[in-house]
């Protein structure tokens, strides 16, 4: 920056922060540029499709389930840790809600509370592990992925004989769930899944946490550096514990809207919606080695996801290209990432 | 300091074992309100053991530890905190991604408003940090901004600032001023100063004895895990803590062996490796010499 930004009386070694210089430090910028990006991209491509109401709705459902995911996951992501067990864990507890109200007789609204409360429970598990061993959590939740994935399998083929379990509008206990985690909202007579609440709900509560409460400050630094943190008497075993039980929430919410949504449960659901997640969240400008990053960005990260899964389509593509685009999109948004934090590490000068 | 005054903290006789490794072997040591004392050894004497044990990190395997004549047995740094024993860690002080006011208060958050509404006072944050940093002679232009934007000596003032911030009566230092400039240095010793005027108790670790006899009351020397004694500034010239410390001992030994090899292979090196060799010995010689002197 020049001398002539600096004024008489003030800090001579203050320069200008300018609007776009504040911006430039923000990890989810580069997430907003490229959703603005894609948006444009299709609007022009396929501008009946893509830019209607309905098409809307559609690409905001599909984002919304990997949303609440991703928001969770950048949580955690920020706090140090991965979590590939959401997946799996999607699968279980979607199939743990079927099979209690289906075969035991368990009121589904009380199976969704059972399954919270087992899910929740694994979450633990994963973080415990990964405090007590100080093993990478790369390694702990990639086992948990497998185990999770093979238990689920497993025990619906031994209670049931089969991998699915469907028809479940007609188990007791259903209305009231689809009335909060499935109905659809009308607006200007085009149908808006609710889950697209409760993604924006998340997101909220995480982005509160994460800027203004005493344990956002903890996840930043956590994921900063935890020997550090400790030093200071955060509680950082605990702290991860809970993230990893936040993750696990996210991936109970996103069975049951599955589950309810569909009227069906498969053992095989959310496969690989552990690295489309991370791959949100690190398009959102989150570092993988945690300490830097933005629920807001996570957001960004799986709208984007969600317009380019559907635009594809409107635009008369194969949907098989839809990985390569995948694919792509996560370099370059790391290499984003990069060039903004070093901007951000460098603002002094 | 009389003797009737209770320390702020005081070990007896600990000792501290990692495997079949003694790290620490029956050291005691203590520190009195307004006083600061000096802990100074060679690299794996057992200073980073003993200073964690102060701070709760590690919990010794024997001896006592007490805090203003009560025994203690801490778990957890977060104890120590609690008892106003504050440790600045050279390397571990700061977060870099984090902002200064983030850094400043973590694990200590200013809040406001109550129940869920509770949350993180940033504005209150940013205020302070400003502040309290302004107080040490540094002044720093955004509270908001990383601190991997700062200087070493800038770090090591905003975790030794913190540290008062937050009531330490005890602050333990490790090595703030190694990285540092001289006029850096100057800063950190000013207000070493300064929290003993303020009748904090300081454990100083450092390896520059002139940064150490500038503000220092009574040193520890540590070697190998072991306690060489407890010396007053006048009971210690500085002559002799220089050799303590520089290892003086070492560097002569060393520069005999030297001068071993160039006697031997003189014959059949070539004369600039010859001379070069020689050069170093002067050298260390002259290091000698001066901390004899200085």
């Amino acid at each position: 920056m020049t001398a002539s930004s600096v004024t008489k009386g003030a800090d001579e070694r203050i320069v200008e922060s300018g609007l776009l210089r504040r911006l430039l430090t923000r990890p989810e910028l580069g997430s907003a540029g490229g959703a603005i990006l894609v948006w444009i991209f299709f609007a022009i491509v396929a501008p009946v499709g893509f830019l209607s109401l309905r098409g809307t709705a559609s690409y905001l459902e599909v984002s919304a389930q990997l949303g609440i995911l991703a928001v969770a996951v950048a949580l955690l992501m920020i706090g140090g840790e991965f979590d590939l067990s959401v997946g799996s864990m999607i699968g279980f507890a979607g199939v743990t809600v079927a099979i209690l109200s289906s075969q035991l007789g368990v009121p589904m609204y009380l199976a969704a509370i059972i399954a919270l409360a087992l899910a929740l429970a694994v979450g633990f598990v994963n973080g415990y592990m990964v405090v007590r061993t100080k093993l990478p959590s790369f390694i702990i939740t990639l086992a948990s992925l497998f185990i999770i994935r093979g238990v689920t399998i497993g025990v619906t083929r031994l209670i049931t004989g089969r991998t699915q379990i469907g028809s479940l509008q007609r188990v007791p206990g259903y209305e009231i769930l689809r009335l909060i985690f499935a109905q659809d909202i009308a607006i200007a007579g085009v149908d808006f899944s609710v889950a697209i609440l409760w993604w924006f709900v998340m997101a909220a509560i995480a982005t509160w946490v994460l800027l203004r409460t005493q344990i956002g400050n903890w996840i930043f630094g956590a994921g900063g550096d935890a020997d550090a943190a400790r030093n200071v008497g955060v509680p950082v075993n605990r702290l991860k514990i809970g993230l990893f039980m936040t993750t696990a929430f996210a991936a109970w919410l996103v069975a049951v809207i599955q589950v309810v949504g569909v009227k069906s449960a498969d053992t095989l659901r959310g496969e690989q919606q552990e690295f489309i997640a991370i791959i949100a969240v690190v398009i959102g400008g989150t570092l993988l080695t945690g300490g830097y990053g933005s629920a807001i960005g996570a957001v960004l990260g799986a709208l984007i996801f969600g317009m380019v899964k559907q635009g594809i389509v409107y635009a008369g593509v194969d949907a098989d290209w839809f990985q390569v685009f995948l694919g792509a999109m996560l370099i370059i948004a790391v290499l984003v990432n990069n060039f903004i934090r070093q901007r951000a590490e460098a603002a002094k000068r | 300091m009389n003797g009737q005054q209770t320390p702020l903290i005081e070990v007896r006789n600990i000792s501290k074992y990692f495997g079949n490794v003694i790290a620490l072997s029956d050291v005691s040591l203590e520190v009195m309100p307004g006083e600061v004392m000096c802990l100074l050894g060679d690299n794996g004497a057992g200073k980073s053991t003993l200073i964690k044990i102060l701070s709760g990190v590690h919990q010794p395997d024997e001896g006592e530890y007490f805090v203003e004549g009560k025994k203690v047995s801490f778990t957890s740094p977060r104890d120590a905190l609690d008892r106003g024993i504050a440790t600045v860690y050279q390397d571990l002080a700061m977060i870099p991604l984090m902002s200064i006011s983030r850094n400043f208060f973590l694990g200590s958050e200013p809040t406001k408003g109550w129940g869920i509404f509770k949350r993180f006072d940033v504005a209150f944050a940013d205020r302070v940090a400003k502040e309290e940093l302004a107080k040490m002679g540094i002044d720093i232009r955004d509270p908001s901004q990383p601190v991997g934007t700062l200087s070493g000596g800038e770090r090591q003032s905003v975790a030794i600032a913190r540290a008062v911030y937050f009531g330490a009566k005890v602050l333990i230092l490790d090595e703030p001023t190694a990285a540092l400039g001289v006029k850096q240095a100057g800063t950190v010793l000013r207000y070493v100063a300064q929290a003993r005027a303020n009748n904090l108790g300081v454990i100083f670790i450092t390896h520059n004895p002139h940064h150490a006899y500038a503000v220092g009351d009574r040193f520890t020397i540590l070697k190998r895990g072991k306690s060489l004694g407890t010396y007053t500034k006048q009971e210690l010239p500085r002559e002799e803590m220089i050799r303590l410390m520089s290892g003086a001992d070492e560097l002569e030994a060393l520069s005999h062996e030297l001068a071993e090899i160039v006697r031997k292979d003189a014959k059949v090196e070539a004369p600039e490796v010859v001379a070069a060799e020689a050069q170093l010995i002067d050298e260390l010689g002259k290091v000698e010499d001066q901390s004899k002197h200085d």
